[in-house]
């Protein structure tokens, strides 16, 4: 059977790898290409860089450091952040990258989308979708989910599960589907939503925000029912390593690949 | 030291390939030149996408009659993903489209009415997209050193059929049991990226450079 994916996510500003806590007290963590070889080393199935490149200027480091990890690194890498138009998604793709993460241009523009899975195959297009609770029932479960860019700053007015089914018909091959709720708090991964996701749409949906511990790996697999596990903070700050987190989660019936 | 072209009609991540053959020891050349290929001596089909558009970028690009020169000069060939599938008879993806008839059989797709096994309630997505165990289903060189039922991975929503199931060099399950990669003279071709599958996707490739098929 198909193993589930542990995907570890690296923020890159201008070239070099920054972590923090919710994108403040950012300290430099090196160079990607040297951490996503250890990540490659270490097992993990699929490697994650978000560009969070402020200046535009600068924003041609990201496609240096694509090609210098495709040159090592042969596990599939996904390139996120700042993604407009189809030269970047194009420039991306010759560097070396094979998954794109599109998040606000397909909210200011679903046809781009379509545009882009047309032209470079749904493959390779992965929809960021950043949502938040806007409602929740009396027992206090949250019910309904919005999309909001810029971090979470701000609302669209888009109801979550339609706009997965949207870019789903759209052509998006794959969802990363990012709790605002949770980014940052490490209580673990907004389990409802996730599952609904997973249930409104056939393609794939990585699961991303709020994971502190290995258990949330497994809740956000089992319960959330979702296809991969995206997280940073619990592997860069060397919480656990991959391999533990594959041990644990091969013994909790979890298929990984070993 | 044998000259590998990888050929570019305009389909996906050629550098990904080329990157990890020359990591191995490969002499690469990514090209859209039909001498390219006709002067090679081994020859990668790499391809992402609709069945119908790759098929066609390779006719059009005047890839296709240097591609079968290749291969019935019977030296080594690997077809990857929408390159091995490129090699049946017909694809049967929006409509049923001619392939390169090598390999008799066809390419058809994945129900999306498969019920996942680990979620009662949820059908399994498609396209499968992953790292899924690969069952080798004969002896072959270019599975040399690689354990049985390894993982490679995998991105794809259609796969082939052959007619002839003695072609099978590996198979996967995934709903349904499927061929992830075939074996037919001096063919080689696999469904899953071995360019993206890690060490023993490197140990594939590499031994794609030092096979020299049976004449």
């Amino acid at each position: 059977m198909l193993a589930k994916r542990i995907i570890p996510c690296l923020d890159v500003r201008e070239g070099r790898v920054v972590k923090g806590v919710q994108f403040e007290n950012l300290v430099d963590a090196g160079d990607p290409v040297e951490v996503a070889k250890r990540y490659d080393l270490e097992g993990a199935d699929e490697l994650t860089f978000l560009d969070i490149t402020a200046s535009h200027e600068n924003r041609d480091t990201i496609l240096d450091v694509v090609r210098r990890t495709a040159e090592q690194v042969f596990i599939p890498l996904t390139v996120g952040g700042g993604i407009r138009v189809n030269q970047d998604i194009r420039r991306l793709l010759n560097a070396g990258a094979d998954k794109i993460g599109i998040n606000t241009a397909a909210v200011h523009r679903p046809e781009f989308v379509k545009e882009a899975s047309a032209q470079f195959g749904s493959q390779c297009i992965v929809v960021a979708i950043d949502a938040k609770c806007v409602e929740k029932d009396g027992a206090g479960v949250p019910v309904r989910w919005e999309i909001y860019t810029h971090g979470g700053r701000n609302p669209t007015g888009l109801d979550a599960i339609d706009w997965a089914r949207k870019m789903e018909e759209y052509g998006a091959g794959e969802i990363l589907l990012t709790s605002m709720d949770r980014d940052g708090t490490k209580i673990g991964y907004d389990l409802v939503l996730t599952r609904a996701i997973a249930e409104a749409t056939t393609i794939p949906v990585i699961a991303s925000g709020g994971v502190g511990t290995k258990e949330h790996l497994l809740e956000g697999l089992r319960q959330g029912g979702a296809d991969a596990v995206l997280a940073a903070s619990i592997f860069h700050f060397q919480k656990y390593t991959i391999p533990e987190v594959k041990e644990y989660l091969t013994k909790e019936g979890i298929q990984m690949r070993v | 030291m044998s000259k590998i072209t990888v050929i570019d009609y305009g389909s996906g991540n050629l550098r990904s390939v080329a990157k990890a053959l020359e990591s191995v020891g490969g002499d690469v050349t990514v090209s859209q030149q039909p001498e390219a290929i006709l002067q090679a001596d081994r020859v990668v089909l790499p391809g992402v996408g609709a069945f119908a558009d790759c098929y066609r970028n390779l006719q059009e690009s005047g890839l296709l009659t240097p591609t079968l020169t290749h291969i019935n000069a019977g030296k080594p060939f690997l077809g990857i993903c929408v390159g091995m599938q490129l090699l049946f008879t017909e694809g049967r993806e929006f409509g049923i489209h001619k392939g390169l008839d090598v390999v008799k059989g066809h390419v058809g797709g994945f129900s999306t009415d498969m019920a996942d096994p680990d979620q009662p309630g949820m059908n399994l997505k498609v396209p499968h997209m992953g790292w899924n165990r690969v069952v080798q289903q004969q002896s072959h060189p270019l599975w040399a050193g690689i354990p049985d039922s390894s993982h490679f991975y995998f991105v794809h929503s259609y796969y082939a059929q052959p007619r002839d199931g003695q072609l099978i060099a590996g198979s996967s399950n995934y709903g349904v049991e499927f061929t992830a990669a075939i074996a037919h003279k001096n063919i080689f071709a696999t469904q899953f990226h071995p360019e993206k599958s890690q060490k023993y996707g490197l140990t594939l490739l590499k031994n794609f450079i030092a096979w020299s098929p049976e004449k």
